[in-house]
């Protein structure tokens, strides 16, 4: 049975043990690898998963397993609307 | 803990490992790469993955040849799918000067070896439909340019110089670099000591304080550069497009996302990775300028890394007149990937006391003191 775990690249829990097999045994370096959680939900799904099989297949703990940081935006946003932002509203 | 090395290179980026490749390939193997995080933090995995050969100094042209050559074996050689795709670079020019300019680049790429054209407005819409041209001088154009996965690029080095025997270790800060006189005894740090008499400085925007504890002096200094990605699309965007008088650069990678991003000339130095709002609105601005059609898309992710710059945007490579055995390749400007496998190559063979590939004297970091500087023109992002 396969089991699907990151749904906007299409990664199985098979394709994240053979990595983890692989040596890459973080959470930074399987999201780079196989591009988990770089999809359109940003690891909201996924990564939860990932880490718990991370942890399963290796034993280590949370602070071990690293945890990539959240990048914006939250959800995607078109062009358009980004464009369409006041000046005022973006200064840093 | 205390261990020992032939060669210590501070840096698991792309030249750091690759530096590592090029001396297993040698059979030089007792080395040691140590990164403070894991491999890819910095620069190496924070950038738009292009590959170009057209600068406008003539250091950067062979280099960026050279090493274009080698990325098209590299597949092979590192047994991973790098995700190389040559869809050219399509550079854009807004004003009849620069479009003068650019008539000379081509000129030298040309001589040297480097086939772009020098192209009309109309000849740019032929390769990109979607572009708005209604700004547009000229543009050149180069088939082999392209683009490439970082990641798979970075992993794959890693990969085969553990198989060589060569050490990786990730987590392992530097804190201090032992010298006595010119020589270097050890490399401090947070997991333990490390004897070595050769160190490499592959550190990125943390160049400088590295080369600072072995009592050296180097001029680069970190700049924040930003970057997004939208989701993936079926290919419709063959080449990486971009304009200097802009800053913009943008792309579609094998994988189908646009990938993409814009300089900010006010940005303030220093070590900033986090992502802005007005990058946001600024790239979007600007991309939607160039091709109105983005409207819809949608970007999901952005984020932000490091250009290692140095006075004339050109690197910093070989010895230093302070420290014997401490080799620099830092500084790349934005540009540290691209060039990447020769740049390996060569400090690999000046670690050894070979004959350098290409000369890079020029490129030595003395030449701020003692030689004419010429500065690379070419920097976009």
């Amino acid at each position: 049975m396969t089991t699907v775990v990151c749904r906007c690249e299409d990664i199985t829990e098979e394709d994240i043990v053979e990595a983890i097999e692989k040596g890459y045994d973080e959470l930074e370096k399987l999201k780079r690898h196989l591009r988990l959680g770089m999809g359109p939900c940003q690891g909201k799904t996924c990564l939860p998963l990932a880490r718990r099989i991370l942890g399963r297949e290796t034993g280590k703990s949370v602070e071990e397993m690293g945890d990539p940081t959240s990048r914006p935006p939250s959800q995607p946003v078109s062009f358009s609307l980004l464009a369409s932002l006041e000046e005022s509203e973006v200064d840093e | 803990m205390s261990e020992e090395y032939d060669a210590v290179i501070i840096g698991g980026g792309v030249n750091g490992l690759g530096t590592a490749y090029h001396l297993g390939k040698k059979g030089f193997t007792d080395v040691a790469v140590v990164d403070k995080s894991y491999l890819g933090y910095g620069a190496s995995g924070r950038n738009g993955g292009g590959i170009r050969q057209q600068w406008t100094s003539e250091e950067n042209i062979k280099l960026a040849r050279e090493s274009r050559k080698m990325f098209e074996d590299l597949d092979e050689e590192l047994e991973e799918d790098l995700e190389f795709y040559q869809g050219g670079y399509l550079v854009l020019s807004f004003d009849e000067e620069e479009a003068e300019e650019f008539k000379e680049n081509v000129k030298l790429q040309n001589r040297l070896g480097v086939e772009s054209e020098f192209l009309s407005p109309e000849e740019a819409k032929e390769i990109v439909p979607e572009l708005n041209i209604s700004d547009v001088v000229a543009a050149t154009f180069n088939q082999s340019d392209g683009t490439i996965y970082p990641f798979k690029v970075i992993h794959g080095y890693a990969n085969r110089v553990r198989e060589m025997g060569i050490d990786v270790k990730e987590h392992t800060e530097v804190l201090d670099i032992e010298t006595e006189g010119d020589e270097i005894k050890k490399v401090k740090t947070d997991k333990g000591e490390i004897k070595t008499d050769t160190v490499v400085n592959a550190a990125g925007g943390w160049s400088s304080e590295i080369a600072k504890m072995a009592g050296a002096e180097i001029p680069n200094v970190p700049v924040r550069h930003e970057i997004m990605v939208t989701e993936p699309y079926q290919r419709f965007l063959e080449p990486m497009v971009i304009s200097f008088s802009h800053g913009i650069y943008f792309s579609q990678s094998e994988h189908g996302n646009i990938v993409g991003g814009i300089g900010n000339p006010d940005e303030e130095p220093g070590v900033n990775q986090k992502g802005s709002l007005w990058f946001l609105k600024k790239f979007s601005d600007t991309l939607l300028d160039f091709i109105p059609r983005f409207s819809g898309v949608n970007m999901i992710r952005q984020w932000a890394g490091l250009y290692d710059t140095t006075p004339d945007a050109q690197p910093i490579l070989g010895s230093v007149p302070e420290v014997e055995r401490f080799y620099q390749i830092n500084g790349f400007s934005g540009h540290g990937f691209m060039v990447s496998p020769m740049v390996d190559k060569v400090t690999a063979e000046l670690i050894l006391g070979e004959e350098p590939s290409i000369d890079i004297e020029r490129l030595s970091v003395e030449r701020f003191e003692e030689m004419d500087i010429e500065e690379e023109g070419g920097v976009v992002g």
